[in-house]
């Protein structure tokens, strides 16, 4: 059960190649990490993972337990099992929290079956809870007027209400206090489990001074350049970026 | 909510813009005893005074109307040229079986009461309603309303049976709001009017539960001319509601009604619309209020349906500290244009308007807001506040907007915002990696745009509004 990425190749509709062979495979139980500078295609592979419109993949493949997700619509590849915790969430204005959470869970059930709405706000209220989000969030709309902090914790609140197979977050530490990494970290350890796969993509170490990865990958230009343990995260910080462009001329 | 996670639209769906007239989309065979037959000339319109056996005043009325409307150029110097494709001489202006309206359904004939059984209408008058009306064609085969309120002195009757009845409550505001030669179609309504409602409630009394009208269009190049005049007496309260479908027929259709309201001191009036006409039918209609000392006068509009739709609801303020307020949304899906506003005039000291509009272009939907505020000079304390919104599915749908505020004088405050959005494509990709369907994320984002306004409707029409748009927005994309 994993997660495997091959070969994969993606540009943008101009022709500009983002992705240039990325190949990787994050087992279920495993917490991965990608770091990077900016630029370095990190966000692209999340987004051509879950099917984003505006890249074109040119070759490789995206298997999700041995099924290939790339010929999947962008709301398949999440029922399929792929969450993505944006960088920048999207508002939907108008639409609550609540109806929205609804909505996504309504979507996984059979034609013909509702939501149990007592069960859900259950769920919902607990998960809140956990990332100590008022009550009020619930009537709120989708990330209108959220701080950066509260949008990221609506990642997560999504994320633990959806229980994907596989996550994958995007620089969810950035624009965050100390405080409130705290708290997404605790929430994005309360997802650990030996049946599901992280991906963690960051800038920084910080992160995964909360979050402890298995296996830490450095990409660079499209490609992954390097892999090795959480050391390799404290090596990265040490060194700074630099240290990639011997990696990527060797 | 309920659909399928898995949803695939199948071709046939995906093709039709109108997909959710299926609701409405039925019919009988005609069964019409009098018929004015096709085109209109003073023949016609003595046709229909005769069958309605007219009082001499309303025949006159009739044929002034006729010379009126036959002078009116179309508006097609401001208004769509779409106006031209009306065809007055193929359109049949009366229709009925002669029957009076029945008091109760079990004597409506069987076809009739299918019809408005299919549509909801006798359940949704036991489960929160005061009274019916349900026209059929030209006239109504049902009408009723609850014992207590005859009691009180409400009445709720059609037109007809109003200006015979009660012709010293009707007569003195009939045609007074809304002039025979306030526009075109105003004038064709006063020369051919046939059903609609007539109602009056009586000093202080309060309506707990909303009157309801429902016009059904069955036959073919027919033209449906309804006509309601709604007093409210001092200090009363009353809200009505009215619907409408008609089966999507070959050639187009014509509806033209006048509505016209008159709140008097303290009174409110609370009217609301649901349009959801099949995409041929000319929607082109003439609705104003007018609201006394502390009156208030709320129109709550929404349009789905209909090939064009014309209606700019007004209010005007005659009293001091009168209200009036226009809550609007229009839905237009590709073979569609709605043409909707407000116009409020002030015409007292510390009156106070509202309109709200928000319209959906979808497809080659086209929107088109026009507004009017007039708050003349020697007024002091007036306040309009007018807010319309557009949002944007796909490139080619269109929305215009003309409003026209014209405030003399110093001593008012007005403001106006207006803005236009797009469901945006992070929008959509943001729903749908969360497993939500374009079709559905499209219905979201468009009942996100419109929440606010949503609540104003009664709770009963506010979930239809919602399920009538989750089937319009499904049906436009793919």
């Amino acid at each position: 059960m994993s997660l495997v990425i091959t070969d994969l190749h993606a540009q943008l509709e101009d022709g500009t190649e983002i992705l240039k062979g990325v190949t990787l495979e994050i087992p279920a139980g495993e917490v991965h990490a990608i770091m990077g500078p900016n630029g370095s295609g990190k966000s692209t592979l999340s987004k051509v993972i879950s099917g984003h419109e505006g890249y074109e993949v040119t070759a490789g493949s995206v298997t999700l337990d041995g099924e290939d997700i790339l010929e999947m619509s962008i709301d398949e590849r999440s029922r399929a099992g792929v969450f993505l915790a944006f960088q920048y969430p999207a508002e939907v204005p108008g639409v609550s929290n609540a109806n929205f959470i609804r909505a996504a869970l309504q979507a996984r059930l059979p034609k013909g079956q509702e939501l149990d709405a007592v069960a859900y706000y259950k769920s919902l209220y607990e998960k809140m809870d956990l990332l100590e989000m008022d009550r009020k969030f619930t009537a709120r709309a989708v990330n209108e007027g959220f701080s950066g902090g509260e949008k990221k914790r609506n990642e997560i609140l999504q994320m633990l209400m959806l229980e994907p197979k596989y996550c994958i977050l995007d620089e969810t530490d950035s624009g965050l206090d100390i405080d409130a990494l705290k708290i997404v970290a605790k929430g994005v350890n309360a997802m650990r489990s030996t049946d599901r796969g992280m991906l963690l993509i960051t800038h920084y170490q910080r992160l995964l001074d909360y979050i402890k990865p298995d296996v830490v990958h450095v990409m660079s230009a499209g490609r992954i350049v390097k892999t090795g343990g959480p050391e390799l995260a404290l090596e990265l910080e040490e060194k700074g970026y630099d240290f990639l462009k011997e990696l990527t001329v060797a | 909510m309920s659909y399928d996670s898995s949803t695939t639209i199948d071709q046939e769906t995906q093709t039709a813009i109108d997909i959710d007239r299926s609701k409405g989309d039925f019919k009988f065979p005609e069964r019409h005893k009098y018929d004015a037959g096709r085109g209109l000339t003073e023949r016609t319109v003595d046709y229909i005074s005769d069958v309605k056996q007219d009082p001499e005043w309303v025949r006159e009325f009739r044929q002034k109307a006729l010379k009126v409307f036959l002078e009116k150029p179309m508006p097609t110097n401001w208004a769509t040229k779409d106006l031209e494709n009306i065809d007055f001489d193929n359109i049949r202006y009366y229709l009925s079986d002669g029957e009076k309206p029945k008091r109760s359904w079990d004597e409506v004939p069987e076809e009739v009461l299918k019809t408005f059984d299919r549509l909801g209408i006798p359940e949704q008058e036991r489960a929160f309603l005061a009274g019916v009306e349900a026209q059929y064609d030209s006239e109504a085969a049902y009408s009723n309303m609850k014992e207590e309120l005859t009691q009180q002195g409400v009445i709720f009757v059609n037109s007809t049976e109003g200006l015979k009845e009660y012709e010293e409550v009707f007569r003195p505001w009939f045609g007074k709001v809304i002039p025979t030669g306030d526009n075109k179609f105003s004038a064709l309504n006063s020369a051919v009017f046939s059903g609609g409602s007539f109602i009056y409630i009586p000093k202080g009394v309060k309506l707990k539960q909303p009157l309801q009208a429902y016009f059904r269009i069955n036959s073919e190049s027919f033209g449906q001319f309804e006509r309601t005049l709604i007093i409210a007496d001092e200090g009363a309260e009353v809200m009505y509601m009215e619907g409408c479908t008609a089966p999507k027929f070959e050639t187009s259709t014509l509806h033209s009604a006048v509505v016209e309201l008159v709140a008097l001191k303290g009174a409110k009036i609370q009217y609301v619309t649901v349009q959801n006409w099949s995409s041929n039918v000319y929607n082109l209609v003439t609705k104003r209020g007018l609201a006394m000392e502390d009156a208030e006068v709320r129109w709550i509009d929404c349009n789905i349906g209909s090939r064009l739709t014309m209606k700019y609801p007004g209010v005007i303020m005659k009293g001091e500290r009168a209200r009036g307020e226009v809550i609007s949304i229009a839905l237009a899906n590709s073979g569609q244009h709605q043409d909707t506003g407000a116009k409020m005039i002030h015409a007292a000291n510390h009156t106070t308007s509202n309109v709200v509009s928000k319209s959906i272009s979808v497809g080659e939907g086209r929107s088109t807001y026009r507004g009017q505020v007039h708050i003349p000079k020697h007024l002091k304390g007036c306040k309009n506040n007018t807010e319309c919104d557009a949002l944007l599915i796909n490139t080619k749908s269109r929305t215009d907007t003309y409003p026209a505020i014209t405030v003399k004088g110093n001593q008012h405050a007005t403001q106006h915002e207006a803005s236009v959005s797009q469901v945006s494509e992070e929008m959509l990709f943001y729903m749908q990696q969360r497993g939500i369907d374009e079709g559905h994320a499209m219905s979201l984002a468009v009942n996100g745009f419109i929440n606010d306004l949503v609540r104003e409707f009664p709770m009963e029409y506010s979930v239809e509004l919602k399920r009538l748009i989750d089937l319009e927005m499904e049906g436009s994309v793919g």
